[in-house]
């Protein structure tokens, strides 16, 4: 059977910038970061003060009030995207459909919220008795199998944990199985909910927390903002989306998968590099094709150094062509749901011709000698994008993107 | 505890945990009209325990399908629970 191009036809996001994909593209398209004073109950117990929370996100805004005792904030985010992104595709999704419908949604840690609050009542007020939601609020898969219930979807419905890739494993997942012909429709991406006393503390004791803002390739970068949200896209064969009349935000057209074999924590240019490369032989592109990456770019001084010598390896001379961005300056690090907020970045840029930048960048670091659009967002247009997502455990996900208006 | 005020409490208990109103409550709904399923089934119970301060074993619970049900077993739980007590 004849491989098919894949459309994204809709997109939802919720983020620290609003509830939905309108906003976070404004925010992003034009450099402005999300990145703000934590609640003040998280801000005076840690090391580290901001971070880019959905401040904004009031769950009674979008569901009804027993809903909300059911589903951890991870999960209600995801619904919300998902809601958005059928809706701006214009899909109707039953019956038949359906069952041709997969759901792939990403987590690192899952209904962490709702774990971190009843064991304090477990162990610090010892209280004796547990509530029965909570397994069904933590399981990693609840966002997904609630979005299957609301469309009515019967296809293959899974949750991918591979911390930080999450969502672009999801994503990448997704697109194979609408590209190979297994279902017709998928929903895919990520969602993520961190802000917990535990967690937060947690990501304090590895001491790669900035303690002011995510400077992403700046020489005076002290790590990454943490962030929470989700992102949904809509995939379906780019033929069937043209046949009724879909609006396109672009294609994926690539997918590559690596794992570095090396360390938990401490990443490995090799690895980055081969996840590049097999993106690239996936879309069945020469490196020098790529014109954007939305890069993993958390602002650590050990991944922005790895990220950019790996993107030399790959690109060679061409790589001074390229523009490199981090979005994660401004919407934060989303964790599981970071590749699906930086997919919906990269399809808008394609599509919108505008670059956004890598926000609250300051001075250049000769490890990261690349054009990584400091600070301004650049008017470019570019046919072919990739996005890269490279997890703590050394695991690698890389998406590629071409633009809707080219390939006609 | 009068079998009405028993009655009262329970349909209390149900509403809240099922975001009703609790005059929706009456003792001749089933739990399918008030649309509980059974996570809500296991999360009233839930309630209900915090509620009376007692314990609902499983095989009591199992078979309640309304609330006529649900406060007619409480009744007998809590009456074995007083004789016991008595005892």
């Amino acid at each position: 059977m004849m491989e098919r191009r894949v459309a994204v036809t809709g997109i939802g996001v919720v983020s620290a910038f609003g509830d939905t994909f309108g906003e976070f593209w404004k925010g992003v398209a034009s450099g402005r970061s999300g990145i703000r004073p934590m609640t003040p109950a998280f801000r005076s117990a840690l090391r580290f003060a901001n971070a880019a929370e959905a401040a904004q996100f009031d769950a009674r805004s979008h569901f009804e009030e027993k809903q909300i005792d059911y589903l951890d904030r991870f999960a209600q985010f995801a619904v919300v995207a998902a809601r958005e992104a059928v809706k701006s595709s214009g899909l109707k999704i039953s019956g038949e459909l359906g069952r041709r419908t997969a759901v792939v949604t990403g987590s690192s840690a899952g209904g962490q919220g709702t774990e971190d609050q009843n064991f304090y009542n477990l162990y610090a007020l010892k209280h004796t008795r547990f509530s029965p939601l909570i397994i069904p609020r933590v399981m990693g898969n609840a966002g997904a199998s609630i979005i299957s219930s609301e469309f009515g979807i019967g296809g293959p419905v899974y949750t991918v944990s591979t911390a930080c890739s999450s969502a672009n494993h999801a994503i990448g997942q997704a697109f194979w199985m609408v590209r190979s012909g297994v279902v017709d429709v998928a929903l895919a991406g990520g969602s993520e909910a961190p802000f917990s006393m535990g967690l937060l503390k947690s990501w304090e004791a590895l001491r790669v927390v900035s303690p002011d803002t995510c400077r992403p390739f700046s020489r005076d970068r002290r790590g990454l903002i943490l962030g929470e949200g989700a992102g949904i896209v809509v995939l379906e064969a780019l033929e069937a989306a043209r046949a009724r009349g879909a609006p396109v935000w672009g294609e994926i057209a690539g997918f590559g998968m690596s794992s570095d074999g090396h360390h938990l924590t401490q990443p490995l240019a090799e690895g980055a590099a081969s996840a590049m490369r097999a993106a690239l032989a996936d879309a069945g592109i020469a490196p020098e094709a790529i014109g954007y990456i939305n890069a993993h770019g958390t602002g650590t001084f050990s991944n922005d150094a790895t990220e950019c010598q790996a993107i030399r390896e790959v690109f060679g001379a061409h790589a001074e062509r390229l523009l490199v961005s981090s979005t994660k300056s401004m919407h934060g690090h989303a964790l599981g749901a970071a590749g699906a907020l930086e997919a919906a970045a990269t399809l808008a840029a394609l599509r919108s011709g505008t670059i956004p930048p890598t926000a609250n960048f300051t001075s250049p670091d000769p490890a990261c000698d690349l054009d990584v659009v400091p600070n301004h967002p650049r008017p470019a247009e570019i046919e072919w994008a990739l996005s890269n997502s490279f997890a703590f455990g050394g695991l690698n996900a890389v998406l590629a993107f071409r633009s809707a208006s080219a390939g006609r | 505890m009068s079998h009405s005020e028993l009655a009262a409490r329970v349909a209390k208990v149900i509403a809240k945990t099922q975001k009703i109103p609790e005059e929706s409550v009456t003792l001749e709904k089933t739990f399918a009209d008030l649309k509980i399923d059974s996570l809500d089934g296991i999360n009233i119970l839930f309630a209900l325990e915090e509620e009376f301060q007692i314990e609902i074993p499983d095989e009591a619970a199992e078979k309640i399908r309304s609330v006529r049900e649900m406060v007619e077993g409480l009744e007998k739980l809590m009456g074995g629970k007083a004789a016991q007590e008595g005892a």
